[in-house]
Formats: structure tokens, sequence, C-alpha cells
């Protein structure tokens, strides 16, 4: 099964989204695709909603297994959470593990009115009870596959898909 | 020699005991952990969940108050348990040694110890002796090393000056008597700062300072001209008047940091200073509540360098 | 007891003998050499084939621990250690709780090692009442109680005029006076050589000046009081160009090293081992070569062990506050003969450091094998390697740099007074 281009669903998912934003919404991007999306879409979108980026490290649930990850970017929430419409933005939703840590994390900066999930691929696979607000794409893939997004060097953004790394 | 004991067989840090003898990557990952950790700091709940369940114990052979709550603040913000034991006055005073101490409190389930002694070495003594699963952390021993406080000074260096390479670095003061001078030299000369120098009467310099890769000045005026950075150390008191000095009006006279002296360096050079000061020894108040002063930063970077290392050697 | 010790490499410096001999032992008495005396019936044939035949090993400086520090190691197991060491004569220092400035306490301490098997001991008297440095011993007394030498072991006088002054009514009698330079006002609490290693470490800094200062006091004392000053334990290069000045200039002046020294440098202390916190400390590498070329040429007449054996619970500490000294007596036969080796010396000069030239020094008839001599010798295996471990140390204290290593050099039989005091069977 082949998947569409990130373009197309990121306009997709714009669609989707556009008609719920209300002026006290905000966008939070999970490290590192969720930040690309968001980014994406908040063109689209063209509007001065604030942005934000979460990097979950610190949050995950398997640290005593794996470690801290080498690369831990800084989390960015530039904005006053409280009382917010948070809609929160991740490349690929799996497990759900990312979100329950991005959810954590997002309580942690404050107590937001709403919390939803927009995500660019739905692979299915959900270890926890979550599922996304929006979606652009559902795709069915073995769980020994991965999919992932990349950004190339010219800007442009791409997914991989592959044997599990694990 | 000492590296060995700091790291893992995968080539990961271990144990934080000195910097000497740590590779350039593993400092600059510490460095980049904790610029992730300092956002911790501005949310509402300044506390992550990772180290969750950790018991980290705070081992004070000399008591510091101040840096023991660093690193409680640091485990604290990491969710872990931390107990303080002042045991400069308990346990070794009733003959217990010091690694029978260390073998009861592993009885206790510790995860880390987080140790300062008076006595070089003693960090790496309990890391030889500590069962595979603890971690030690450093946190002053003797002159030997202070590794998080060398930490925090390149993280603070990185921070206003984006890096090493081009830069002209003075340490002024007490350099014989400090282990924070031998961590800020370890980790400078490893990241790769060109030109680092040291400033002090000889009587605070230890002879062969400069097979460690310094270059030895003796006048401040001259040690500190078109320098980037200028890290003041500590007089201890005790060392003010006797054989090594004469006197503070002295010492402050010729090595204390004015703001006529610190013209000298570059327009931007920034001042740190690993605390707490002696206003009017080392460093001028003017200077330290200067433009040019960055130690009020320092001890906030001090904690997310602490939870980086804490969380990179509990996860390793 | 008769031996007969057949097929053995023979080598005692003393009368010019390396080659193979037979040699024949009654009564504690060596009463024949290559030939059998008349009506000899050997009681016990050592078949010493590959091994080394020589003097028994002399060490100039044994702490025993007795007494006053059993909890460290005692005189029983040192004495032993020593044995197992090839030591046949070993002098202990003063530095014992309380010291040797009693001809009582000297008399009991020679009464017990009489009364154990091991090597002859020779306590070296207290120079100052309770090594204070203050009020001289009564050196003449210590003397007839069994005193060859008179020392302060570690704790140097710091009133110089009462160091002269004891120097002076040691060499009216003509006592040898041993000496460890040290200014403690340079030493102070320093732990380390003072050099790179102890500047990157922070650890506290000996001075070489510490020693040459007290160095040059000692030399220029004993031109004036005439006193016969043996100079313990020298550690830099510094100093031993000074003895060896002293020396051309006539003056009878004698040293000795740590055999330790001969091997081991400042680098040695980078991890912080417990093990490598000797006094004098390691050095920088070129005053570990000015030791060796200067063991070579003869400025240092002898090699010592400076045996301390240290309990655990003083050893396992942080550097600085560990208990000074390493266990030696059962290296100080493997790590000469690796000095040989390492320089290309021969072997007969070897074992003369640790034999024949500190016999002379104590002043003993032993550490030689000429007829009707005393039977000390040590039979050892040069080829043999053996791993220093606790286990394999016999001594109480198992504080060595060498712990773990491996070093080549086995002593296979001790013969004390005609006695073998030691055995090690072959898969030991």
């Amino acid at each position: 099964m082949t998947l569409p281009k990130p373009t197309e669903l990121i306009d997709r998912l714009a669609e989707q989204i556009r008609p719920t934003l209300t002026p006290d919404c905000a966008l939070v991007g999970i490290h590192t695709g969720g930040v690309w999306v968001m980014e994406a879409l908040a063109r689209r979108l063209d509007s001065d909603l604030p942005c934000g980026s979460l990097d979950i490290a610190f949050y995950r649930d398997d640290f005593s297994r794996i470690g801290l990850h080498p690369i831990v970017k800084p989390s960015q929430i530039d904005f006053d959470t409280e009382g917010r419409r948070l809609l929160l933005i991740d490349d690929v939703l799996y497990t759900g593990r990312t979100v329950r840590a991005a959810m954590n994390q997002l309580f942690d900066y404050g107590r937001p009115a709403t919390i939803r999930l927009a995500v660019l691929v739905d692979r299915g696979g959900r270890e926890l009870p979550i599922c996304p607000d929006f979606s652009g794409y559902k795709l069915e893939i073995a769980d020994d596959q991965h999919v992932s997004l990349v950004k190339h060097d010219d800007g442009s953004l791409g997914f991989v898909r592959g044997a599990n790394r694990i | 020699m000492s590296a060995n004991l700091q790291l893992n067989d995968d080539g990961s840090l271990r144990h934080l005991l000195s910097l000497d003898g740590l590779p350039a990557r593993i400092l600059t990952q510490i460095l980049d952990t904790a610029a992730g950790f300092l956002s911790v700091s501005e949310q509402e709940v300044k506390k992550v969940p990772l180290l969750r369940g950790k018991a980290i114990f705070n081992l004070f052979f000399e008591p510091s108050t101040r840096t023991r709550t660093t690193f409680e603040i640091a485990a604290k913000r990491l969710s872990a348990d931390v107990v303080n034991l002042n045991i400069g006055a308990s346990s070794q005073s009733k003959g217990e040694t010091l690694l029978d101490t260390v073998a009861n409190l592993s009885a206790m389930h510790a995860d880390m110890f987080i140790v300062r002694h008076s006595s070089a070495g003693a960090a790496h003594l309990i890391a030889r002796n500590v069962a595979d699963h603890i971690r030690v952390m450093n946190a002053g021993d003797g002159r030997h090393a202070h590794p998080t406080q060398g930490l925090l000074d390149m993280f603070t260096i990185r921070h206003y000056k984006g890096g090493f390479h081009n830069l002209r670095i003075a340490i002024v003061g007490d350099i014989l008597h400090s282990r924070v001078a031998r961590s800020q030299i370890n980790a400078l000369t490893t990241l790769g700062c060109p030109e680092l120098r040291v400033v002090a009467p000889k009587t605070l310099l230890p002879h062969d300072v400069e097979g460690m890769g310094v270059h030895v000045y003796h006048r401040l005026e001259e040690g500190i001209k078109d320098v980037d950075v200028v890290m003041m150390l500590r007089l201890q008191n005790e060392r003010m008047q006797g054989a090594l000095l004469p006197s503070p009006q002295e010492y402050y006279k010729y090595w204390g940091l004015t703001p006529e002296k610190l013209r000298l360096a570059k327009p931007d050079a920034i001042v740190m200073h690993p605390g707490p000061m002696n206003r009017g020894v080392e460093i001028d108040s003017d200077v330290a509540d200067g433009r040019q002063s960055v130690i009020l930063p320092q001890v906030t970077f001090g904690i997310a360098v602490r939870m980086a290392v804490m969380s990179i050697l509990a996860g390793n | 007891m008769k031996i007969h010790i057949k097929n053995g490499r023979l080598i005692d410096p003393k009368n010019g003998i390396d080659a193979q001999q037979d040699i024949y032992i009654a009564a504690g008495h060596i009463v024949g050499l290559g030939q059998a005396p008349a009506d000899f019936h050997a009681n016990r044939v050592i078949d010493a084939a590959g091994l080394v035949v020589c003097p028994g090993l002399v060490d100039l400086s044994a702490r025993l621990r007795e007494p006053g520090f059993e909890y460290m190691a005692t005189l029983e197991s040192e004495m032993r250690a020593a044995a197992a060491g090839g030591v046949t004569s070993l002098a202990c220092p003063p530095d014992t709780d309380p010291p040797l400035d009693e001809p009582g306490l000297v008399e009991m301490l020679k009464f017990r090692a009489k009364s154990m098997p091991g090597p002859r001991v020779y306590p070296v008297g207290a120079l100052t009442w309770k090594l204070r440095g203050e009020r001289i011993t009564e050196m003449a007394e210590l003397h007839e109680a069994g005193c060859l030498a008179f020392s302060q072991a570690d704790t140097p006088i710091v009133d110089t005029q009462v160091l002269m002054r004891a120097m002076e009514y040691a060499a009216t009698f003509g006592f040898p006076v041993w000496l460890r330079p040290r200014d403690g006002h340079l030493v102070k609490d320093g732990v380390a050589h003072d050099g790179a290693v102890a500047a990157r470490l922070g650890l506290p800094p000996i001075p070489v000046v510490s020693e040459t200062i007290a160095l040059a006091s000692i030399i220029l004392l004993a031109k004036t009081t005439g006193a016969r000053v043996h100079v313990c334990r020298l550690s830099s290069a510094e100093a031993i160009d000074m003895v060896r000045r002293a020396k051309a200039e006539g003056l009878p002046i004698s040293c000795d090293i740590n055999v330790h020294h001969l091997h081991l440098t400042e680098l040695d202390v980078a991890d912080f081992n417990p093990n490598c916190h000797l006094y004098p400390p390691f050095r920088s590498q070129r005053d570990r070569d000015a030791i060796r070329a200067a063991v070579a040429d003869g400025t240092i007449d002898a090699i010592c062990s400076d045996h301390a054996p240290v309990d655990d619970d003083a050893k396992e500490l942080p550097f600085q506050e560990a208990e000074p000294g390493a266990t030696g007596v059962e290296l100080l036969l493997p790590l000469t003969l690796r000095w040989a080796q390492e320089q290309g010396r021969p072997l007969s000069q070897a074992v003369d450091l640790i034999t024949r030239r500190p016999a002379e020094l104590l002043g003993i008839d032993t550490g030689q094998l000429g007829l009707g001599a005393p039977a000390d010798l040590c039979l050892f295996d040069p080829e043999t390697w053996w791993q220093v471990t606790r286990k394999s140390l016999h001594s109480l204290g198992k504080n060595s740099p060498f712990l773990g290593m491996e070093v080549q050099g086995q002593v296979r039989y001790t013969i004390i007074d005609g006695h073998i005091d030691f055995e090690r069977h072959h898969n030991h």
C-alpha cells in the first residue's frame, strides 16, 4: 500500500481542523515530526495562533528500560496554557504512549480547557485508550514495519517505511 | 586511569567523578541534555517524572548546604526521592569507615550517591566499591574535582559565547586549592578552548600547572587582557592571611576584579564565579552585580546541568 | 642438622663466587664448599638444580608491628612472611608503640623473635625518647641490649640542635645513625610528589626540597660531628647527587632506597590507589631513572623493602587519608631481580645489594657464604613467575602496589642458622 505525499495529508488535516478553530486555541507539536507537521499546518491555516513544541524525552515510560534519549531538545511553550484549547500534533500515531507522555507534560504547564489530537498518519496498534480527533490517513501496516516522517535537505517532507529497527 | 571507572563498556557515562579523561562527546551530551532541562524550570509544575521511584542519597562528608541544595533541587525536579546525610557529624566520628557507611546505605536500596568529601579521590573510592546498579556523582572531593560545577560553567560559556573554539579564557585566583579550577581546566582543554590562562600569585599555583595545558600569569592586568571570559575563584577565609597571602587587602589590590581591571578584557567579556563570593576580596561588588556578570544565571544553569547528569547516569 | 645443597648456582658476591657448586651445612655454619668435609653425612639433601643459592637476604627496614600495632600484623606473621621472601636478617625500625627507646623493650622484642622460627631480628634503637626529637636515648644501654644502629624511623628531629647532639653522642661510641631526610615543615600534609600528577589530582604535594634541605643538614652535621651516617630511603635525583658528591669528598656516608622506588613513579598514583601511598612518595620518571642508575653505579649502597604491613581499615580510604607504606619483604627479591634484568646488570650485583652490602651496613657477619659463616641462605628459582595476590602474600598486610601483577623470581628455601625455616613446594 502506498502512502499519499505528506503535503496532501497536511492539506486534508488543515481542512478538517479549520472549522474547529477558535481564538483561544494553540498548536503544540511533538518533537520532531510533529513539530514539522505543526509548522506546515500553521502556514496553511494562516492563523496567528500561538505555537509550541514538546520534547517528551523526560516523560517517556521506557526510561528505565532504554535510558535517556541521546538527543533532547528543549520544550518550548511560550504561552499560558491555562484554560486554552490545545491541539496536540504528531506525525504518526501508533501505541499512544508518546501522546500519553505529551499530555502528562502539558499538564505540568497548567490546566488546559481541552486537548485534541491531530495526526498525519494513524497506523493502528494502540496500547492505550487514545484515539485521534483528526487524522490525515489511516494506514494498515504489520507490527514489524515502521513508518516515520523525515525532512529532506530541501525542506520537503517525506515518509520512510521499512522493517522495524528494533 | 580514572576514565575507565567512569565509563561503561559501551563508552557511556557510568559515574561522574572527574572531567579529567572524559571525551568531548560526553561533555557535549551533558550540555545538550541540560539545555532540554532548562525549560522544565519554566513549567508551572517544575518537575518531570523521569527518576520517579529512584533513591538518591546526598552523602556530604564535608558540610555545604548550598551545594547540597542544588543537587537536592535537581533530584526533586526529576521526581527522585532524596535523602540528605551529613556524615561528617555522625558515623565517621563514631569510627565507622567510609566504605561501611556506603555499604549500609546500599543495603537501603540506594540508586545514586552524590558524594562530597574533603579528601581527593573519595568519590573514586566509593565508585570502586559500590554495587553494579549504583551510580556515583562527585560533588567535590578535596582539591581534586567538582565536575558538575565545571560542567555548569561550560554550559554558561556556551550559552553566552556560542562555543569554545575562538575563546580566550582566564581563571583567576586560588588555583592550588581549587577543585573547581581543575574541573574547569579539564573541560576547557577537552572542549577545544584555544587559550586558557590561569592568574594567581605563585603561592596559589600548583607546580607543573603548565602540564595541564594552561598559560600562567601572575599579574591580573596581563592575564585578563583581551579575554572573552573571566572565571573568578573563591578565596577561602583561612588562606587570606598567613604564609600564602599577607592580607585580603593586598590580595584585592593585586588580584581582585574591579571595573577598571575588567575594562582590560574584551568589551563583551562575561564574568563568572562559582560562589559564594567574597565581595571586596576577589571581586568588587560593581563587577559582581554589573552588566557583564553572569553569576546568577550560572546558578540557574547549575540545576539543569545536575538534572542532566543524574538522568544520563540513571539511564545508562 | 646437616644439609647438602647440590647442583645449585652458587652466588656469593663477597667471595666472588658465581658458579655451580655444592654447599655443605652443619651446626648452623657453612662447613664445605664444592667438596664435602670428611665424615659428612647429610640429614637432608636439597637438589637445587635450576635454583640460585645465595646468602639469605638482609633487609634494612621491616616493620614487624610489635609491640603496639598487632591489629595490623604480628611478629609471627611478618617473620613468616620475611622467611617466605628469603630474608634471614632484618632490622626493624623503632616506630613501634611504645617506640624502642628502652633496653627492656629491645630485649623483649629480641627474646620474642628468637622464640619463633624466622629471620634474625635486629631492632634499631630510637635516637630520641619516644621519637619526639627532644631528649636523646640511653644509646649505650640500648646498644648493650642489642641495638646496632639508631634512628628516628619516619619522624624527623625538628630541632636541629637536638639532631646535632644526638649525632655527636652516637659518634662518641661509633654507633651508626640512620636518618631519613625529611623536612617536616615542607612535607606537612603532603601525600604525593609535587609534580604534574599531584597538580592534576589535587593531592597535597611533597616537594623534592623537603628531602634535599633535610639531607643537606644531615650531610653538614655528619661532617662536623663525625657521626657514621646512613641515609634512608632516598627518592629524588637531586638527593642522590648530593650523596654522590659527599661520598666523592670522602665522607663516610651510605644510603639505601625502598625497592618499590626502582619501579614506580608518580603516574602510579593517578587512579588514587591507596596502596601507592608511600613515604617518600614515588617521584617523576627522571627521579626513578636516577635511582636505577645510582643503584647500578654503587652510589646507593643497599636496597630494602621498607616493609610496612597495613590493615585494610587503614588502607581502604581516600588516598590522602590512607596509612602510608607497602608490604614488601616478599617482594624485595623479585623487584630487585627485575631491576637487574631491566638494566642489564648481572644477577650477582642484584644479590649483593640485598645481602652482603646491607649486612655490612648493619655490621653483622651474614650476607656471605664463606667457610665457617653462619648458615643463612636463600634458594630461589630465578625463572618462575608468580602472581602477587592477597592469598599468595604471607604477610598480614595485603597493601602492595603490585597486587594482581606477576613478578619473576620465587624463593624456594630459606635456611636460617642451619635450619630450613621456609620451604615452598613445587606447584605453590
